[in-house]
């Protein structure tokens, strides 16, 4: 997964705040949380010395619009279905404390992760604990995978 | 509500639908269980005798009659079969004083009678996610051989003295030549062993546990390790091929330590047996059984069922196998099935065929067919062989 720092590397790093933030470090950490666009920065887009960077950082920020609302990227090629993060999932054992809680496979659709054809998916993603303004920095389900086949950004 | 036959888990809480006879959607099933079944569906086999099609009954006849005229017959396999099957197996290897073997590692008998018998402490699967704190994976990776063994039963679940389950209360320790998959989940508690160097590992422990400084490995990690054992309450190893393997015929070693750490705490140890039934057919052996390598070398006719042995022995023995007339009893095709004399084609247990199997604690398993098919289940087949001979 790309860095706060490698996006700063492959920005105009001038500091001019046309973008409506104080530095271009700020800006990456923007583009990182999705709450900025790399078109909201005028230079990039605009001087041509730096279309070599803007092909780059686009590029690098390609896998981060694949990510869901709350950041969580799954890589299904990765994954072992194993089922360790639908177990260790809070939510999920909240939802089913007699199948997830016990380490079965959860039967209803209240769940956010669960396998299906061999690989984890991801539903109900309102229910995370990542998810909204009051978000909880929950990272049950990367700390388990084994394969690290689930990223969050 | 469906069994998975795709290791020796035998997982009970798999949601299939089935259309035009196939899975269609499945849910709760690993990806080993579901590549495990859509590859038994893509190549089925073909009854054949000598390389030619032939109906299913002649190459039952056929298989009958060179088993009957062999002097030496060797009966192999047996781990991918149910029980009722094996039992099978067992009267017709009674009726023709033939050999009988499976392709596990040499040493896994060996420690499977001492569980059997008794002489090694062991527990079930529901007792390790109830009552464990520490569990020890030495030479096994269970991500990718049991892919659900750590979230159904050995860390992740929580049990019913374990509520705080892998948060809090559990330890999950991995003692392996690399760094696996299960390694990278216990993060502090890897212990690397130099291949071979199960033996001084062992040593080490001893010597920590005795309060003596360790001859072998990091000093500090030993002492680390084992303080961990020492403060368990409730202890499971888990031990897989790669310490079988290393040991050999030291075994003793292990037996050793099983008792020091019995001595200190409550130890047990699960075997992680890989197929779905081992369990089930060391259990109606009653014995550490045979070595395939000299069965192989000195039969002049041979039975598989339930494996590949060809593409899973070590060249020598498989080679051996190879002179010989084979018979496979397989529900796809393999290269011992191509290699072979007679085919049969079967059921697939645990889809198109019933029975019952042993988990890997030796739980029993029942299953029932999901698939309505024409062909007979190995246990059909094997009694049809019995009858005839």
């Amino acid at each position: 997964m790309v860095s706060a720092m490698e996006i700063y590397m492959l920005l105009p790093k001038t500091n001019c705040k046309k973008c409506g933030l104080p530095t271009c470090m700020a800006f990456a950490v923007g583009l990182l949380s999705r709450e900025k666009k790399i078109d909201e920065c005028p230079p990039l887009i605009e001087e041509k010395k730096y279309e070599a960077k803007l092909k780059k950082l686009r590029e690098v920020m390609a896998p981060l619009e694949t990510a869901s609302e709350t950041g969580l990227i799954i890589h299904p090629e990765k994954c072992f279905g194993c089922g360790n993060c639908v177990v260790a999932c809070p939510v999920n054992v909240a939802a089913e404390p007699t199948r997830c809680g016990v380490g079965l496979g959860p039967q209803g659709d209240k769940v956010i992760l669960r396998v299906e054809d061999g690989v984890v998916i991801c539903n109900n993603l309102k229910e995370c604990r990542r998810f909204g303004p009051n978000k909880v920095l929950c990272n049950a389900c990367t700390a388990t995978c084994p394969s690290k086949a689930i990223e969050f950004v | 509500m469906a069994i998975c036959t795709g290791c020796s888990l035998l997982c009970e809480d798999i949601e299939l639908t089935v259309k035009d006879g196939a899975i269609s959607h499945v849910r709760n099933l690993c990806r080993k269980g579901h590549g495990h079944y859509q590859g038994l569906l893509t190549q089925r086999a073909r009854p054949m005798i000598d390389g030619e099609e032939v109906a299913l009954d002649q190459a039952i006849a056929k298989a009958a009659e060179v088993l009957h005229g062999s002097k030496a017959p060797l009966l192999c396999g047996w781990s991918n079969t149910t029980l009722e099957a094996q039992a099978a197996g067992m009267s017709i290897a009674k009726k023709l004083g033939a050999s009988i073997c499976d392709t596990s590692p040499p040493c896994l008998g060996t420690l499977m009678e001492r569980i059997i018998s008794g002489s090694a402490p062991t527990c079930t699967l529901d007792d390790v996610r109830n009552f464990a704190d520490v569990s020890v994976f030495w030479g096994s990776d269970p991500s990718n051989s049991h892919p659900r063994h750590l979230s159904r039963f050995s860390y992740y679940p929580r049990g019913e003295k374990r509520q705080k389950s892998y948060e809090e209360e559990r330890t999950c320790i991995a003692v392996d030549v690399r760094k696996s998959a299960t390694a990278t989940l216990c993060s502090n508690y890897y212990f690397r062993v130099q291949p071979g160097g199960d033996g001084e590992f062992i040593e080490s422990i001893l010597a920590t546990l005795d309060g003596k400084i360790p001859k072998f490995g990091e000093k500090k990690r030993m002492i680390e390790l084992g303080t961990i054992l020492r403060k368990a309450e409730y202890g499971v190893i888990f031990p897989g091929p790669g310490m079988l393997y290393s040991l050999q015929n030291k075994l003793e070693l292990f037996e050793t330590l099983l008792a020091k750490l019995n001595e200190i705490a409550t130890f047990k140890v699960v075997p992680m047996v890989e197929r779905f039934n081992s369990r089930g057919y060391y259990q109606l052996l009653h014995g550490p059984g045979n070595s395939l390598a000299a069965a192989a070398k000195g039969c002049d006719a041979a039975l598989v069922i339930g494996s590949d042995p060809l593409a899973e022995l070590p060249l020598a023995t498989a080679r051996a196998l190879a002179r010989v007339p084979l018979i496979v009893i397989d529900p796809h095709r393999s290269l011992t099935v191509d290699a072979a004399s007679v085919v049969i084609p079967s059921a697939i247990s645990g889809m198109e065929a019933g029975g019952t199997a042993l988990r890997t604690d030796g739980v029993k398993i029942s299953f029932e067919p999901i698939i309505e098919s024409d062909l007979p289940s190995d246990e059909q087949i094997l009694a049809r062989i019995l009858e005839a001979i």
